[in-house]
């Protein structure tokens, strides 16, 4: 991936940049030194990594603030991070940018049970959002599998989803309301403690913008009650083909589990040399989840093993208790850490239409011949949220490069089904060539205005999203404007 | 002008230098001069996958040619749309672009989400003629900016639609409602607050302080298979104790008091202004006493209070600052939006601008 050549005028400026940083900010939230600086140089997508002009820790919503509107003035790109777990490379630096860390800010505001909402800043983690209400009986359902590690800023930047989207939604369908700072320095509310805008619905288009509209400092979460339980069924099957059949069954029959995930063999056997979790060797697994009340998770499991008994089913296996439940879930969970410990790995993230599962995954497997690279597939099987690990070595000459092009081809596949690049970790740098693949240039150009009107100079995250090529003019724009 | 093809569409918006009045069916009570541009002949369901859970339509069909092709497979729409035409007094068939335009919502949007939730994609004619898609036809989706959700609810005046598509969700095999009798409204609003606060997973939270026999009642639904929701329904009645509740398990019964409750009949050929307030639940007995309405009603848990007023009466003055926003729904008086704060409206005077640079979609609608 190409990154923009650096502002040079910006980075001769530095020692200003910094010494008005420190005007506005603690001393020790804003970071400087070159050695320090490095520990911000990339996100997940280690393959990328670019220290940072600086870095700074803002601790408030008016910290952020003063920071942006220093920016603003100096014509500083602004990088906003959450945790730096994304995958598509969205927090990654670039070397002229101001870095701007939310990790500071990670208090719970306000928990409100009667109106089903918590209000936290946005540094906070996701699963200790939950962690803030779940002895009350309340969740977060939003689910990432970096929700440990991962920040709501960066859910709310990525509109991330889960396991459990497919009863739950995603991020954009459980976010109320923010405070979003804009570049420059404008502190705004949008939505609150109640359901939908009463205009232009902003709190929907802010989501999932990436970090390019405004810093998101604080927001208002829906939260739920949580279901009296929850239990887990496995299934293998002898083909993907009857895999997907089953799993379009299973909806057509009215039945909305929490989650529906997929496994394919190589990924089985992958996470059974690993686990252990005493999974079947067949060519498809899935793990059906649903909830409720015992009786209630009687009659809905009743229902999906007659559908997929329908099926012929090389295996079927129901969990008596919380063990069972566990070590069912246990394969699924492991699954990326058993990638890791094989080999490096990409993930892809692209979304088909449910129908279209079977051809997909046959195509990858053809298409895994032709690059000489294996291919494991766990995904979200009810939403059509693909995963396929696409397996490498990075030492290997040439074998990234290799990668990149292979999962670029599934991706053009995915779009070329009716699907999407992205279903939940966001276009980075990671998909932003891929782009004029999915838009036409119009699509593009309506989705560039809306950054026009928020950020009219370019400054928030600049690189990212956007192919650099059609982006190239308005950043020009803003780099010929110091 | 009433185009046949999207590409019609185009030319008649790249070409017009006057204001654009843009209607489906014409019955979400917009007003407004300039030309009519009538969506009807773009119609027709494109896709409709039941095991996606996918549908796909051009913006003018029909929501009953919709909503009957769901059926037909055990489907529906979850996040209810109202039907306005009882409360306004319009006739015509309402469209699913119209209903995309307004973001059009009923009781389940307290706990499956909005019209906007169940969108995953749109394409539409912007103001200067240039067709644009956003989203797609999948239902996991963050390429790109979420010009999906923008589209939805902005009434026609960033773009025209053309074609949504939908998540769609399977009919519950039955239903119930646990009624409650005789509550104060800030005794109802705890109430429902305590419902949608259990796992039982309550589907619609409505109060109404006047029922049809004149006495308060607060209605709670339960849907699902029918052993469950026999079993939810009793849970949740359960949580009542010392309450007058009751249960009602007829599935029609239910399904005809919520219809009731979606489309305000209580309203239907009553005089005033209908004004239609969302806000946080627990504060909506306090904001409805302010407005001095002639008569309410309560869904969303609190969350959205229907109030019908004398003819142009400023509810928003009554109301005050409050974390919510006041739509008229009925009347002229007012503006029919609330005012946004400054930065919020400076963006959205921004937006229009770049999506509707001749200024002619829908003028005079929303700001």
């Amino acid at each position: 991936m190409q990154m923009p050549t650096p502002n040079a005028n910006v980075l001769s400026r530095k020692a200003g940049i910094v010494a008005r940083l420190q005007e506005v900010l603690p001393s020790d939230a804003v970071i400087s030194d070159e050695m320090e600086t490095r520990a911000y140089e990339c996100d997940a997508l280690t393959a990328y990594k670019c220290p940072p002009l600086a870095v700074v820790l803002p601790s408030s919503t008016e910290e952020v603030s003063a920071v942006l509107k220093v920016c603003h003035e100096m014509g500083v790109p602004v990088v906003p991070r959450g945790s730096g777990t994304s995958l598509a490379g969205g927090a990654l630096p670039t070397a002229d940018c101001v870095l701007l860390g939310v990790a500071r800010m990670n208090d719970v505001l306000e928990t409100d049970y009667d109106n089903r909402f918590i209000r936290v800043q946005t540094g906070r983690t996701n699963l200790s959002v939950t962690g803030a209400v779940e002895a009350d009986g309340f969740f977060y359902a939003p689910d990432p599998s970096s929700q440990l590690a991962c920040a709501i800023a960066g859910n709310i930047a990525m509109n991330s989803g889960g396991a459990h989207c497919l009863k739950y939604g995603v991020t954009t369908n459980n976010l109320m309301g923010v405070t979003m700072v804009q570049m420059d320095g404008t502190i705004m509310e949008i939505g609150g403690k109640h359901l939908d805008a009463g205009g232009y619905d902003l709190l929907g288009l802010i989501c999932g913008s990436e970090g390019q509209l405004g810093v998101v400092t604080e927001a208002t979460l829906r939260i739920l009650p949580k279901p009296e339980g929850a239990r887990p069924v496995l299934m293998g099957f002898d083909s993907n083909e009857v895999a997907g059949a089953c799993v379009a069954d299973i909806i057509k029959a009215g039945v909305l589990p929490v989650a529906i995930e997929f496994m394919d063999r190589p990924c089985i056997e992958a996470t059974e040399a690993f686990a252990k979790a005493g999974y079947p060797m067949c060519e498809a697994l899935l793990i059906v989840e649903v909830e409720g009340s015992p009786a209630e998770i009687d009659e809905q499991l009743a229902l999906i093993l007659e559908i997929a008994r329908r099926h012929n089913p090389v295996e079927l296996r129901e969990a008596k208790d919380a063990d069972e439940a566990g070590r069912i879930w246990l394969g699924r969970k492991s699954a990326f850490g058993a990638m890791g410990q094989i080999n490096d790995y990409m993930c892809l993230d692209g979304t088909i239409p449910v129908s279209e599962l079977p051809y997909v995954l046959r195509r990858i497997g053809e298409m895994s011949k032709e690059y000489g690279l294996d291919v494991a597939n766990v995904f979200h099987a009810g939403d059509g949220n693909m995963h396929p690990l696409i397996l490498f070595d990075a030492n290997k000459e040439g074998d990234l490069e290799l990668c990149e092009a292979f999962g670029a081809d599934i991706l053009r596949l995915c779009v070329e089904v009716g699907g999407c690049l992205t279903g939940e970790h966001g276009v980075g740098i990671e998909k932003r060539d891929l782009m004029v693949d999915q838009f036409a240039p119009a699509d593009l150009e309506a989705q560039m205005a809306v950054k026009d009107v928020f950020d009219p100079h370019w400054l928030l995250n600049p690189a990212k999203v956007f192919p650099l090529a059609a982006s190239e003019s308005r950043r020009s724009v803003a780099l010929a404007a110091e | 002008m009433r185009p046949e093809t999207e590409a019609d569409l185009a030319d008649m918006i790249a070409s017009a230098s006057a204001p654009v009045c843009v209607r489906g069916g014409g019955t979400r009570g917009v007003h407004l001069d300039g030309t009519v541009l009538e969506t009807g002949g773009l119609s027709g369901i494109t896709l409709y996958e039941p095991g996606s859970l996918t549908l796909v339509a051009q913006a003018g069909t029909p929501l009953a040619e919709i909503e009957a092709a769901l059926d037909a497979d055990g489907q529906r729409l979850a996040f209810e749309p109202m039907d306005h035409r009882g409360l306004l007094g319009t006739s015509g068939a309402p469209t699913i672009g119209g209903v995309v335009a307004a973001n059009v919502s009923g009781p389940r949007r307290v706990s499956v989400g909005a019209c906007r939730d169940f969108m995953l994609g749109v394409r539409y004619v912007d103001g200067a003629g240039g067709v644009v898609k956003n989203g797609g036809r999948v239902m996991k989706n963050v390429t790109g900016y979420d010009l999906v959700k923008l589209m939805s609810g902005s009434w026609g005046t960033l773009g025209v639609l053309t074609e949504v598509s939908l998540k769609v969700l399977p009919k519950p095999e039955t239903a119930a409602c646990v009624l409650i009798d005789g509550l104060s409204d800030v005794d109802a609003m705890l109430a429902m607050a305590k419902a949608l606060g259990s796992p039982f997973e309550v589907s619609g939270a409505a109060h109404i302080p006047v029922g049809q026999d004149g006495q308060p009642v607060t209605m709670l639904r339960i849907e699902g298979f029918a052993g469950s929701v026999s079993y939810r329904a009793d849970q949740v009645a359960g949580l009542f104790g010392g309450m007058a509740v009751r249960v009602e398990r007829d599935p029609d019964a239910v399904a005809k008091g919520w219809a009731w409750v979606r489309d305000v009949e209580a309203f239907h050929g009553k005089p005033g202004d209908v004004w239609r307030v969302s806000c946080t639940p627990t504060e909506a007995a306090d904001l409805a006493a302010k407005i001095g309405a002639d008569a309410l009603l309560y869904d969303w848990g609190g969350g959205l209070i229907w109030a019908r007023v004398a003819e142009g009466t400023d509810v928003r003055a009554r109301l005050g600052a409050f974390d919510g926003h006041a739509t008229l729904v009925r009347g002229r008086g007012q503006a029919k939006f609330q005012p946004d704060t400054a930065p919020v409206a400076a963006l959205s005077r921004g937006l229009r601008a770049r999506f509707d640079p001749k200024g002619i979609l829908n003028t005079g609608l929303m700001g």
